[in-house]
């Protein structure tokens, strides 16, 4: 198929872990008294946007 | 519960990309094989991650946590005795003749071996089936958003009332699947598959991750419960002295061998995400190398489910963030009692209160995710939803266009016409999972019934492929009446049996009651274990007195008139043989870890 599924997917999580980290930078940090003091936000953010690069890169590669 | 607008902007993000993947693959569907068959073009890993995720519904994301809350880990079986077995032997055995055979269906591989009676049959039960269940899948979806109150707050800004949730709920869902269906075909339900197999681990990790620490992780978790629930094997040499009130040998022949290997081998829903691999090699691989992540799913399913019950009962929830569902009554960690429509608690024979174990995840998410990754949690959940409905839809309107509309309706129109058709059939199979899920509100005991009449149509099945691919002798006739006599025996044992405690009707006992079994779950996995055999016996002995077909007509249809293709020059790890065995090796360790 003319598509290569790791370049939407790659997109996606990039985009969701930029929102999450942003999130967690900017936003209110009394609400991870509920995620027992961690702040999920930034951490899971970051691990989505590297997961997603990674996804985007490796579409991109066999492209070529 | 209100979200924020950052986890209303996740969802949506979610929204648009499942869309915009319809969008961007519709301009390769250009023939009937690119709509229904992806046309048989996708790697092993795209086929792999949806052949899991393609199960990966509602029934299993909510209903696993449930019974990992109620069984604790014992669960698992359905997993590691279950699924992984049967994921591997059809791998290796089953797809050469699916594949192989070029049946763009299971229910057309049953014409070519055997004749049309047998197709019809399976055909028109299997359409009926998955439309229903989609609707079932749809109609569990809406209850929870509403007992969840996720759209609340919208509706109220929009001016509607907050009864809405419900139609909302189905009709956005109902929308969003069809269009990326109608667009994309089965290519664009596989990518949405693969999707949503990456937002299910990335939404569910981080919860089970909290819920560890909370608990002093596996360790502490075992502390906290009886070891029965930490333990998979635990007293199952008795039915009465482990918590799922089956035997060993119930367990493994009912769960293990009739009944998963009668879904994961001949269920399409699934196969056809095989069908759909790019060679013969691929397709093979498709279902061992889904088995390596459906392995450790447990992990991500049934593990919020035991740390749900593990918990203490919170009172208040911390600094007033989204708070968690019916917690007031008596429940037990952060599983609530049920409670009907005019607020009083549900109690069982005992007087003890019910608990509502259906709740462990959302009450999970609910519990300890902060706005943001919430938004992510709700979509990974939501996301389980949609794609077990479009999983439904996908199996039906191929069945719909090739084995019923092409086979007994109109037999030779032209491939744009049949394109036509699987387009109008995936219109059609959606506004009938709609109608059932509103069925399903109003008469629920009809949903349960047909649920049980599926339950007997399916249960023989396996035998029929098994004898069918194995013995070439296996002639037409023996397979349709052995189907047949398999359905009957399966509704006569459980007309004649009854789970402890329960009344005749629906559970059972509906004839006589002969026997008392110590849970439903034996009852269900004897019922499978009598009509499996019925089956195999009288196809046998109907086989052996009626004529077999030629053995010039059965070649690639049957084991023994099959050339085995030749995987010596391949490295191990693209060998199915290799990568099998490495499945049933980890299988057997996680089996004695969590013995």
């Amino acid at each position: 198929m003319g598509l290569d599924i790791r370049l939407p997917i790659g997109a996606f999580f990039a985009l969701i872990g930029l929102v999450l980290t942003g999130y967690g930078l900017l936003g209110n940090k009394a609400i991870y008294q509920q995620s027992l003091g961690v702040n999920v936000n930034l951490g899971w953010g970051i691990v989505l946007l590297i997961f997603g690069l990674i996804m985007v890169v490796a579409g991109r590669r066999t492209a070529k | 519960m209100t979200l924020a607008p950052i986890d209303w902007l996740i969802m949506l993000l979610y929204f648009a990309f499942v869309l915009g993947i319809g969008f961007a693959l519709n301009r390769y569907v250009k023939t009937s094989s690119d709509f229904f068959l992806a046309g048989r073009s996708l790697p092993a890993w795209i086929c792999g991650l949806a052949f899991i995720s393609a199960n990966l519904g509602a029934q299993e994301v909510i209903g696993m946590a449930a019974s990992g809350a109620k069984y604790g880990i014992a669960t698992s079986h359905f997993y590691w005795i279950g699924a992984i077995p049967a994921m591997v032997f059809v791998g290796l055995f089953m797809m050469p003749f699916y594949y192989g055979s070029r049946a763009r269906s299971v229910p057309e591989y049953l014409r070519l071996r055997f004749d049309e009676k047998t197709r019809g049959f399976n055909a028109i039960s299997f359409a009926v089936m998955t439309v229903f269940s989609s609707g079932i899948s749809m109609y569990a979806m809406a209850k929870l958003i509403q007992v969840m109150h996720m759209f609340d707050g919208m509706l109220a800004k929009f001016g509607l009332p907050i009864s809405w949730s419900f139609h909302v709920s189905i009709f956005a869902s109902a929308v969003i699947v069809l269009l990326y269906i109608l667009l994309g075909g089965l290519t664009s339900a596989i990518y949405n598959e693969v999707l949503q197999f990456f937002l299910i681990v990335a939404g569910f990790f981080p919860l089970v991750m909290l819920g560890l620490k909370n608990v002093g992780g596996w360790s502490g978790l075992k502390q906290q419960l009886p070891s029965a629930f930490t333990h998979s094997w635990q007293g199952l040499s008795n039915a009465h002295t482990n918590p799922l009130g089956v035997e060993a040998f119930g367990l493994v022949m009912g769960l293990g061998f009739v009944l998963s290997f009668g879904y994961w081998c001949t269920d399409f829903l699934v196969v056809q995400r095989a069908m759909a691999a790019d060679s013969m090699l691929a397709a093979r691989r498709t279902p061992l190398i889904a088995a390596l992540p459906k392995m450790v799913f447990p992990v991500l399913v049934i593990l919020p489910g035991l740390i749900a019950i593990a918990l203490p009962t919170p009172t208040i929830e911390p600094n007033g963030g989204a708070s968690t569902i019916h917690m007031a009554g008596p429940g037990k960690g952060l599983i609530p009692a049920k409670v009907d429509e005019s607020g009083a608690l549900k109690l069982d024979a005992d007087g003890k209160p019910v608990l509502d174990y259906d709740l462990a995840i959302p009450n999970m998410l609910l519990h300890y995710f902060p706005t943001g990754i919430l938004g992510l949690g709700l979509t990974a959940l939501l996301a389980s939803f949609m794609s077990g409905m479009a999983g439904n839809v996908t199996a039906f309107n191929t069945v719909w266009t090739y084995d019923i509309y092409q086979s007994y309706i109109r037999k030779d129109a032209s491939d744009a016409h049949y394109l036509w058709m699987g387009r109008m059939a995936t219109v059609f199979g959606i506004l009938i999972s709609i109608a059932a899920a509103y069925a399903a509100t109003r008469f629920n005991n009809i949903m349960d019934f047909l649920q049980l009449v599926f339950a007997f149509v399916n249960a023989p099945l396996f035998a029929t492929f098994l004898l069918g691919m194995f013995w070439k002798r296996t002639s037409g006739h023996g397979a349709f009446f052995g189907l047949l006599s398999g359905t009957t025996a399966a509704a006569l044992h459980h007309g004649l049996t009854m789970p402890a405690g329960a009344v005749p009707g629906i559970k059972g006992g509906w004839i006589a009651n002969l026997h008392t079994y110590p849970s439903e779950m034996a009852q269900n996995f004897w019922t499978a274990i009598w009509a499996w055999s019925a089956c195999f016996v009288i196809t046998i002995l109907i086989s052996l007195a009626t004529k077999p077909r030629k053995e010039e007509e059965l070649k690639g249809l049957v084991y023994s008139l099959t050339e085995r293709p030749s995987e010596g020059h391949l490295p191990f790890y693209k060998r199915p043989l290799a990568l099998g065995l490495l499945v049933l090796a980890l299988a057997v360790a996680l089996n004695l870890i969590f013995w």
